[in-house]
């Protein structure tokens, strides 16, 4: 097989979802596992609406804080929405993640449209998913002014002049959304990774304005049988988007979300082989899987899938850095208050 | 919480250390106050020494002081819930309390939140409540800062209540069931997502001492962190807000009143105090002091020497120049006083601001120490206390290698944690389902 081996690294995730959860221990085991395989991240969804029809549903981004002192490398990507929350406090969960895992966390940005999460706040009546993903654009763009209203050198702790900070290095963001405002600055300092990972789901045509604007991961839910043509013309789209924004469409990882149900040996060689496909043919820059049991499916896939891709030449079987924007082979953001201050 | 014997026995809470001059960033032992091994080298220190709890305190806005944002004092901390999670995965009994405003929180959201870690934490989950009001730290808010003074604990309770309501929304059978609140701040319906906790409902603590806020906890809080110091206002509040517990139909012992406390030791009475003398010269620096100054006066005095005799002008009443901090009092009473303590001792600016800061609770020898905390419990003055270390994050080292077992020693404290959930640690009942 001499299918040429593409320059950019492929890029692989789990979701670690299972119904009814009551306790850390099965997100711990299934990250665990999935670092193991040296996958770039695991991902939790969540949501504001009703229980799901399995149960129990614990907030994603607390579960995935429980799990990153337990871990060492995965990247941690919970689902934070943004239509009931206050965007304040979502910039500021997400990078106290960042700070707990030492640069490993991620966020997936997501609205709530439905009427029963609206009738759980009873603040805000349900708007157009259009309006909805509008606002959401305008979260991550806080957040991203909020992750930088400390820069890095902020912290000086100078005895001469008993200042703990240079607040010089501390800058207001003065945001003004369609239906929110935030001074700032952020209360947290700066996170280690600059900037946390950003998420958007961008099937749908909706998200996809925010994710070209401010997403380092898409994905693009599609089936394993489906033709990739449709997956391939949404990245085309994404990185056209991209580009359009002023952004280096190559910094926009974007990940085929496929849902899959591994029965056996030979079902995790066929999925390295889809994989391997896929990706050798550029339809998209790696993948998100879905596992219908994690507790069947995760382990033949570590133990199955993983080591096909690796003895192939695909996958690395190491993670050469610390944190997951060191796996996305993205780079730690230049922050853009010390940009302008220092060009000023 | 008593012992086999029927000692009074007491609780202890090691509070993370704050963004305030108490805690010390000059010193060459003060670590980072962001980075995550602070926290759990705090933490480890605390369920080593068989604490009940860890407290984090939260901001939601940078203190402001002449419209600048303030530089003297340490200066960020991460979100404290968050914080907490990660700390459930690296110890195994030590409870987990956080402070989080009910002015710019929802319900739903939060006691999703609370919920989430006391499933995470086996039941170690607890939430100081606390308020605002302030339009400047609702300029980070949706909510903005709209909400008048007095209704700050009507919806602090009707928060609180709410949120006990969806804890209890679910079936005896483990299913979820339908909820519906109308009050006058909240008017939700729905199903809550998260099956009910280990602890039922997450420990509540309350902090603040006035009237209204005393009323509140006797009606809805578990804790009451308090700041009362000597033995007499101590019982005086304990009395007090004991007595109002039964008005609520509750018993004494379903509220724990915790003072917030310093301790210094060391190896001598004479050494103790040294070195709680040198850590107050430490917690005001030239430049604070001038700060502290100009809290009072409400004016700039940044031409004065701290080095130099009181300014002669009078506050000003309506100098509001410091923002996300209380202002201390009536400035004319509290000038008058720092004047006559400053000429009668002969104090410059800065000596003054030390002689009249806050001094520590107890200093001593870990003997004379453990002596005092005792008699503070036996007597009724508190039912524990809560540490506030003015070092991040070795700050309790001390007290535990020293103090925790002479009052293992005296009976006064636990030999072994005797439960898993929070609510065991402090001896409070699984809450009645409404």
């Amino acid at each position: 097989m001499s299918s040429p081996v593409p320059t950019r690294p492929l890029h692989l995730a789990v979701a670690i979802d299972r119904p009814d959860a009551r306790s850390a221990e099965p997100f711990a085991r299934a990250a665990r596992l999935a670092e193991h395989g040296k996958l770039d991240f695991v991902t939790l969804d969540d949501t504001l609406g009703p229980p799901g029809r399995g149960g129990s549903r614990l907030d994603a981004l607390a579960v995935l804080a429980r799990v990153a002192p337990v871990t060492r490398r995965i990247g941690l990507v919970p689902t934070v929405t943004t239509t009931h929350t206050e965007p304040f406090h979502v910039s500021n969960a997400v990078s106290t993640l960042d700070w707990v895992s030492r640069g490993r966390a991620g966020w997936t940005v997501a609205v709530s449209t439905g009427e029963a999460a609206a009738r759980h706040f009873g603040r805000r009546d349900t708007a157009p998913a259009q309006d909805l993903w509008r606002e959401a654009g305008e979260v991550a763009d806080v957040a991203g002014r909020l992750w930088d209203s400390w820069e890095d050198d902020a912290e000086i702790r100078d005895a001469a002049t008993g200042r703990f900070v240079d607040r010089d290095k501390l800058h207001y963001v003065d945001f003004r959304g369609t239906d929110f405002s935030v001074r700032g600055p952020s209360i947290v300092p700066r996170p280690p990774q600059g900037h946390p990972v950003i998420a958007v789901d961008a099937t749908d045509p909706l998200p996809r304005a925010a994710a070209a604007r401010h997403a380092d991961v898409a994905y693009v839910r599609a089936r394993a049988d489906a033709p990739p043509a449709a997956v391939r013309a949404v990245r085309d789209e994404l990185r056209g988007r991209a580009q359009q924004f002023g952004r280096d469409p190559g910094r926009l990882v974007v990940l085929a979300s496929v849902p899959v149900a591994l029965h056996a040996a030979a079902d995790a060689v066929a999925l390295a082989d889809l994989v391997g496909g896929w990706y050798g043919d550029g339809v998209v820059d790696g993948f998100h899987f879905r596992p219908g049991d994690p507790d069947r499916d995760l382990p033949l896939l570590v133990d199955g899938t993983v080591p096909v891709l690796q003895h192939r030449g695909l996958l690395r079987s190491f993670y050469p850095g610390g944190t997951l924007r060191e796996h996305l082979c993205l780079p730690r953001p230049a922050n853009r208050y010390a940009t302008a201050r220092e060009t000023a | 919480m008593t012992s086999r014997t029927g000692r009074k026995q007491m609780h202890l809470a090691a509070h993370f250390p704050g963004v305030n001059n108490t805690t010390v960033w000059t010193d060459p032992r003060s670590g980072s106050q962001i980075d995550f091994g602070s926290f759990e080298h705090l933490a480890h220190t605390a369920e080593r020494g068989l604490f009940d709890f860890f407290f984090l305190a939260e901001g939601l806005r940078l203190r402001e002081h002449k419209g600048l944002i303030h530089d003297l004092d340490v200066v960020g901390r991460p979100e404290s819930l968050t914080v907490l999670a990660a700390l459930a995965a690296v110890t195994d009994r030590l409870g987990l309390a956080a402070t989080v405003n009910a002015t710019f929180n929802e319900p739903y959201e939060l006691a999703r939140r609370l919920a989430s870690l006391d499933h995470l934490s086996g039941g170690r989950a607890a939430w100081n409540v606390v308020t605002s009001s302030d339009a400047f730290t609702g300029e980070n808010f949706r909510r903005g800062g709209y909400l008048d003074h007095a209704d700050r604990y009507t919806r602090a309770a009707e928060f609180v209540a709410t949120a006990r309501e969806l804890w209890d929304s679910w079936a005896p059978d483990g299913t979820p069931r339908p909820f519906a609140h109308q009050g006058r701040h909240f008017r939700i319906e729905g199903e809550f997502d998260v099956a009910p906790g280990p602890q039922g409902h997450p420990v509540v603590i309350q902090a603040g001492d006035s009237d209204e806020g005393r009323e509140f906890a006797a009606a809805t809080a578990d804790v009451v962190f308090t700041r009362h110091g000597s033995l007499e206002a101590g019982r005086a509040f304990y009395a007090d807000v004991k007595g109002r517990l039964a008005a609520h139909g509750r018993a004494p012992g379903d509220l724990k009143i915790m003072p917030g406390v310093t301790v210094v030791l060391g190896d001598t009475a004479a050494e103790a105090q040294e070195k709680a003398a040198e850590i107050r010269k430490q917690q005001v620096s030239p430049q604070t002091a001038l700060l502290t100054l100009e809290q009072v006066w409400g004016r700039d005095l940044s031409a004065y020497d701290p080095d130099g005799p009181l300014p002669d002008i009078d506050p000003d009443p309506d100098g509001a120049i410091t923002q996300g901090r209380v202002r201390l009092g009536d400035p004319f009473a509290v000038a008058a006083r720092w004047r006559a303590v400053a000429e009668a001792k002969g104090l410059s600016i800065r000596q003054t601001v030390i002689e009249t800061h806050g001094r520590p609770s107890f200093v001593g020898t870990p003997q004379a120490v453990a002596a005092e905390l005792d008699e503070f419990v036996t007597t009724d003055a508190a039912d524990g206390f809560i540490l506030v270390p003015h070092l991040t994050p070795g700050g309790l080292d001390d007290f535990v290698d020293g103090v925790v077992p002479l009052l293992q020693e005296r009976g006064a404290f636990r030999t072994e944690y005797t439960g898993r959930t929070l609510r065991d640690h402090l001896g409070l009942p699984l809450p009645r389902r409404e």
